[in-house]
């Protein structure tokens, strides 16, 4: 996995509470291995009408915000089915960092597997960062992970805080089963434990 | 590693599985048990791609079933793009020497449905599937969650996953449900109270005289739709209904074992002073059937109640989540739910597809016909035989709706089971999302015994008035 490094771009406002795993990417896109890139199917139906055509109005179609690489949502961000192909939608079009006041749980599990940051802010300070980017959305937002820090257009910034182990995988670029398999021999001493005590399983 | 002797019925199964504890406070959990299905082959390339092999493949079970067809003329021969998603997961599962249970098997279902039917769900256990609502096998007093595409690749390399220990809910279900009632208005209800991230962060335990009282079912009903309330995991400590269901079940335990086992699983409940996070207790006695009006399962209103008004939100970011869901919808605030026309009903899904939810359909249904187009799609091929050896197909046949083969089926709109755009369904599954069954599709959810009351009448109906 790619190192995750400072994100300093423009940041898109999607604010739709509940904003859903189906959603960002419907299901009907689901077969498609991974290879074949899954950013031309976020947000599918908010970016596209019914006709196919892009909705000028959606934050993603400007031409200003085409690019950005920081997503400012709502609350519950990403709830819903367990789609990982939700955080691989939005990192193949170019986001690297989800803010909003609370996610789905495992959404925000999948995005350590993938290099985009999640952060969770309080309500006031979501809506405090919000403001600031509805007033000056061409200046760009910064967010510093190794600082645990965002700065945004108006100089308002906002510490955030981050699992520590969760933080590493994404700073250093870890693969999860590499770390884990170091703790190979605890795990096999655990089955042998427990094969013992639970014989039935 | 906190060693101060647990005292609730979580604590108690994931101290029994932490294999090991990373700097700020990651566990790395021990997996008994691992289902797979039809999705799970971005896991299976990503493993074949580092080179790595599955560590424990006889903790794996797999079966095909968002991807397969429910009609029967396309189940023997299914379009080709969900041929290949069937066929990679044979190919996937012999190849690694996992167990699975083909398109033709007749123990294939959904997973949700099958794993707890073979009682390869049981108390005490951690399980795990790529699919949100793994929280379903709670109900056994498993400790079971949905994971991603990158944590089933690493359960399959390493048989265990890293977790955050999550905060406690109790919610306490003091009363009874009156009848023609179920645990799916229960849920919906649960929802609409605490709220669709109300539960995030949080593993629910459910307790109280209303949950002693559910048949095996209701239980995994109820713990099914824990995840549509933001918790990953619902949990009921298992008793005498779980171990009666279990007893004698393909992969339970048998004989000395199942007295050894049978000892462990009486231990498994939360101790009187187990303290709990957050605490919720509703009075089940005051419960009516539930049905959604909006897009997220916590829009839901009693059968009786009428479309909400948005002007009566608490806060503006609240009303304008109303007004798109209503927008969405194509409903008028103050509309009584029992006059909303529908146009089509499915039954079916991981949370309502098992006997007792068709027989409380097929209760509805018997001597009359639907109005609407309807499809009932078993939740597993032993469902589906069970049904009908009670002549429950001949039922809903005879009234004129579909009798389909096991699958997710519409409930994820999948496999090619999906309405058309601005159809209104009644369906007993999981999610009213924009676009889940469908582009533009509006579902409402409901229980079983609604849906069926949807389908004969062609309208929203309190089903207790037709029986």
């Amino acid at each position: 996995m790619e190192p995750f490094t400072l994100v300093d771009s423009v940041a898109a406002v999607v604010a739709i509470p509940n904003l859903d795993t189906d959603r960002i990417v419907p299901a009907r896109y689901l077969h498609n291995p991974r290879s074949a890139g899954y950013g031309q199917f976020l947000f599918y139906d908010l970016r596209f009408g019914a006709d196919g055509q892009e909705r000028p109005d959606f934050v993603l179609n400007q031409p200003s915000h085409r690019t950005a690489c920081i997503l400012i949502g709502d609350a519950n961000f990403g709830c819903g089915s367990s789609r990982e192909s939700a955080v691989w939608s939005l990192h193949g079009f170019g986001i690297r960092v989800v803010i909003a006041s609370s996610f789905g749980d495992i959404f925000f599990e999948n995005c350590f597997k993938n290099g985009l940051l999640p952060v969770v802010l309080s309500e006031a300070d979501l809506m405090r960062l919000r403001a600031d980017v509805a007033k000056q959305p061409l200046v760009p937002v910064k967010v510093d992970l190794e600082r645990q820090h965002i700065e945004a257009a108006g100089g308002e910034s906002f510490g955030f805080s981050i699992d520590p182990f969760r933080r590493e995988i994404l700073l250093l670029g870890l693969d999860d089963i590499g770390v884990t398999l170091q703790h190979a021999a605890s795990i096999d001493a655990f089955e042998q434990r427990r094969a013992g005590q639970f014989p039935w399983l | 590693m906190n060693t101060a002797s647990p005292t609730s019925l979580f604590e108690k199964i994931w101290q029994a599985h932490a294999v090991t504890q990373a700097p700020g406070g990651r566990t790395l959990l021990y997996v008994d048990r691992h289902l797979l299905h039809d999705g799970s082959f971005h896991a299976f390339d990503a493993i074949r791609a580092a080179g790595r092999t599955v560590r424990r493949p006889e903790r794996c079970f797999a079966m095909p079933d968002h991807y397969i067809p429910t009609l029967p003329a396309q189940r023997s021969a299914p379009a080709d793009k969900f041929r290949i998603k069937i066929e990679t997961l044979t190919r996937n599962t012999s190849e690694h020497g996992i167990v699975h249970f083909g398109a033709n098997d007749v123990r294939q279902g959904i997973v949700h449905v099958v794993g707890p039917e073979q009682g390869i769900t049981l108390p005490g256990v951690t399980l795990v599937c790529g699919d949100s609502h793994t929280s379903t096998h709670g109900a056994m007093g498993a400790l079971a969650f949905g994971i991603g595409a990158s944590e089933v690749g690493h359960v399959l390399a390493t048989q265990t996953v890293w977790q955050t220990m999550p905060r406690l809910m109790r919610m306490r279900i003091d009363g009874r449900l009156p009848a023609g009632v179920s645990a799916k208005d229960l849920s919906l209800a649960m929802i609409a109270s605490i709220g669709a991230a109300g539960g995030t962060g949080h593993a629910i335990e459910y307790s109280g005289e209303a949950i002693r009282a559910l048949d095996m079912e209701g239980r995994l009903t109820l713990c099914n739709m824990s995840i549509e309330a933001g918790a990953r995991c619902g949990l009921i400590a298992p008793d005498d209904t779980t171990f009666e269901y279990l007893h004698g079940r393909p992969h339970a335990p048998t004989k000395a074992f199942w007295d050894q086992a049978l000892a462990y699983w009486r231990t498994l409940r939360s101790d009187d002073d187990a303290v709990f996070d957050t605490e919720h207790v509703i009075d089940a006695g005051t419960l009516e059937p539930m049905i959604t009006w909006g897009t997220s399962p916590q829009d839901a209103a009693p059968i009786g109640g009428v479309v909400p008004d948005p002007l009566q939100a608490q806060n503006a970011a609240s009303r304008a989540g109303m007004e798109a869901a209503l927008a969405y919808m194509g409903l008028k605030p103050g509309t009584p739910m029992a006059s909303i026309q529908i146009d089509r009903v499915f039954i079916g899904s991981c949370t309502n597809s098992r006997l007792a939810d068709l027989r409380a359909a097929a209760q509805v249904v018997k001597g009359r016909r639907a109005r609407v187009p309807t499809f009932v799609a078993p939740g597993s091929g032993l469902v589906k035989e069970a049904a009908e050896a009670e002549g429950l197909d001949k039922v809903f046949l005879d009234a004129g709706i579909e009798w389909r083969e096991p699958g997710c089926s519409m409930c994820v709109a999948m496999n090619g089971d999906i309405a058309e755009p601005g159809q209104r369904v009644a369906s007993t599954s999981n999610r009213n999302f924009q676009g889940r069954q469908g582009a533009g599709v509006r579902t409402h959810l409901l229980s079983p015994a609604m849906a069926a009351a949807a389908a004969v009448t062609g309208v929203l109906t309190d089903h207790r008035k037709l029986i």
